[in-house]
């Protein structure tokens, strides 16, 4: 997995609640058997006028004007800054991979779905949640300040504004670590080989039916 | 010490391994597999030439890209063919079983669990799908994952998980008549909102959900996630083993007989404490209908559209106003004054005998309205298909005008070919009315089987209750 360590990186707001997977990746392009490419259609139904199908040519979509990701000032966005509840819906990672391969590398939001949340931290992309007051803040701040830039150090759990404010998270230690070294998490479990079979051993003989 | 909840229960049972903190080492009893999110974790796992660690859990089954015409001719759209031929082609290889295409017991990965009796009581159950929590009305710890997690289980039977905390829902008393396991799943959504849930796993409890039967306790559990909850759970009790005794998957024998004395133990303790409760009076539930583009935007079938502009909360009103241009309504405007395009009977919320059975009480010798363009059934799987037809529902429903058709997602998510147009408005028996989710510009509006099907007959909303 891709290991996050420090990101300096220029912040987007998109300030609904419930933003949903489907809207981050509508379901015609989970079709692909590929963990890539999904970029092109992120947010594919507010970002484009006409109608998103796999394979197009992105080169003849029609952007909508005014969709935040596509000013000008936001190209080459790393940041998100969202509402609240984001990434509900469907369990799609594919959510993740299409934020991913556009190039955001956090989203910074009040709250989140557990599923997405999840799936972040697996793919390399740091969701934090921070009180929705300090969002609005953020997201004020981003739309005022064109080239608003945003640190984030991991290991420190920090959020620096450009006037040099720092905002603190919480982040699980565990999912910490593996996101600072880009674990591989399969490999970390696998070490536990034995104790998986220790376990199997023992549910065999108090609920064979599980295993039958 | 106070007692254990259904969910410590499972959870305590599962425990592998201690990773410090909070997080521990799960192991994973059921492995459901479909074709949108396995494809990068079966290619994950011969990238690191690592094999399956127990085929024997898992049990996969095309069904959000399959058409729900004849399958004669395949799958036109070459993109959703490579992805089932992919499955299919990684099942062969690694001897997974699967419900191919052409199998009679293929349908919906949530429907076709049960109905094998691959869910079983007490059991952990993942799949790479949100409604996952379907399972849990088995008294099963049920929850939906994404694909980095399915190729973790595949390789290591295990999760690494963190455990939520614990919400009891309980409602009370009686529905009325005509009153369903989705209006009741609707209004918990209404009450207590789509982040409600989230960080918790769900426990429905109270003697409405007890009288259920396991279809309807299956539509409640199944949107526990659009209550947040990735998991939500229900007791054990004659209705669940019932339904179990049996079926292909069901233990057998002796086996049976120490199984259910196992899942007997699989409910709270009198004297356990959840995190939080939340009570409804289900006399008090009306059919419901969504309004919006959340499935917590919801109402009852006699009221109003509501207006944002007398809610105070402003990121809520701006979202409610939002929601309404998109779904093309004025505030205030009567929930059965609103007409339909195209209806939905289907879906792993309401797919099942009991609600095509339903949809046929309320259909049978009327038409679908002139007005409607489409009225599609789609059953859950092949064997409730099977079943409908030997009940002559499929008659009762082509005679009315609706289109029955061969199981799969369908236009739940409209990842095949059934889908909404730019604008159009459907009653959905669905669990999601995203933006979009049936169709770009689609407009849903989630409804239980026996109200959509009032509302394919009358053109527009109506109270089943009177109908």
């Amino acid at each position: 997995m891709k290991a996050f360590t420090k990101l300096d990186g220029l912040a987007v707001p998109l300030m609904r609640n419930n933003v949903d997977t489907d809207a981050i990746i509508p379901k015609q392009f989970l079709k692909s058997i590929k963990r890539s490419g999904f970029g092109v259609n992120l947010f594919d139904e507010w970002r484009y006028l006409d109608p998103g199908y796999p394979g197009q040519d992105a080169s003849t979509r029609k952007p909508d004007p005014d969709f935040v990701l596509n000013k000008d000032r936001y190209q080459g966005a790393q940041v998100l800054i969202a509402g609240d509840n984001f990434g509900c819906g469907s369990s799609r990672e594919h959510a993740v991979w299409a934020l991913d391969d556009y190039g955001i590398r956090c989203v910074i939001a009040p709250s989140y779905a557990d599923i997405f949340f999840n799936n972040s931290f697996k793919s390399g992309l740091l969701p934090i949640a921070v009180d929705a007051q300090t969002v609005n803040k953020l997201a004020e701040q981003c739309e005022n300040n064109p080239g608003y830039k945003l640190t984030i150090d991991l290991a420190e759990q920090t959020i620096i504004t450009p006037d040099g404010e720092t905002i603190n998270f919480d982040v699980d230690q565990f999912r910490k670590e593996c996101l600072l070294e880009g674990l591989d998490e399969i490999g970390l479990t696998l070490q536990k080989r034995n104790s998986i079979e220790d376990y199997e051993a023992k549910r065999k003989h108090s609920a064979p039916w599980l295993f039958s | 010490m106070a007692g254990k909840t259904l969910y410590d229960k499972v959870w305590d049972a599962h425990v592998v391994h201690s990773e410090g903190q909070d997080t521990v080492l799960l192991y994973i009893d059921r492995h459901l597999v479909h074709e949108v999110t396995s494809p990068q974790a079966f290619e994950g796992l011969q990238i690191a030439g690592r094999q399956p660690w127990r085929i024997d859990s898992m049990l996969a089954v095309a069904d959000h890209n399959v058409p729900t015409t004849s399958r004669a001719d395949g799958i036109d759209d070459p993109i959703a063919r490579l992805q089932v031929e992919t499955l299919d082609k990684n099942c062969d290889h690694y001897e997974i079983t699967e419900f191919k295409m052409s199998d009679l017991r293929q349908g919906i990965v949530h429907v076709i669990g049960p109905e094998q009796g691959a869910t079983l009581p007490g059991m952990t159950v993942v799949c790479g799908d949100s409604h996952t929590s379907t399972h849990g009305a088995f008294g099963a710890l049920a929850f939906g994952i994404g694909t980095s997690e399915v190729e973790h289980v595949m390789a290591t039977q295990t999760l690494l998980q963190q455990k939520s905390k614990s919400l009891l829902v309980s409602v009370d008393g009686e529905v009325g008549a005509g009153v369903t396991a989705k209006d009741i799943v609707l209004a918990i959504i209404g009450e207590i909102g789509t982040a409600g849930g989230t960080g918790y796993t769900i426990e429905f409890g109270g003697t409405a959900i007890q009288a259920l039967s396991m279809e309807g306790r299956m539509t409640v559990c199944n949107m526990s996630i659009e209550a947040g909850a990735r998991a939500g759970m229900v007791a054990v009790d004659d209705t669940t083993i019932d339904y179990i005794k049996g079926r292909p998957f069901a233990p057998k024998d002796d086996q049976w007989d120490a199984a259910v004395k196992a899942w007997r133990e699989l409910k709270s303790d009198d004297d356990a404490v959840f995190d939080k409760v939340v009570r409804l009076d289900a006399s008090t539930i009306e059919p419901q209908v969504s309004w919006g583009t959340s499935p917590e935007m919801v109402t009852s079938v006699g009221g109003h559209v509501p207006d944002p502009a007398k809610v105070e909360d402003e990121a809520k009103s701006q979202g409610m106003q939002r929601a309404l241009e998109y779904m093309d309504l004025e505030p205030l405007t009567p929930i059965s004054d609103i007409k339909l395009d195209r209806i939905f009977i289907g879906s792993c919320t309401n797919s099942r005998i009991e609600d095509l059975r339903a949809a046929a009480e309320v259909i049978k010798d009327r038409q679908v309205a002139d007005s409607v363009k489409q009225a599609l059934i789609v059953p859950g799987s092949g064997l409730v298909k099977q079943q409908a037809e030997k009940e002559g529902l499929d008659e009762i429903f082509t005679k009315a005008g609706f289109e029955w058709r061969e199981p799969g997602c369908s236009m739940c998510l409209a990842m095949n070919a059934d889908k909404l147009g730019e604008g159009e408005r459907c009653a959905s028996t669905s669990n999601r009315n995203f933006e979009g989710r049936q169709g770009k510009g689609g407009r849903t509006h989630l409804v239980s089987p026996a109200m959509a099907a009032a509302a394919a007959i009358a053109g527009h909303f109506v109270d089943v209750r009177n109908f």
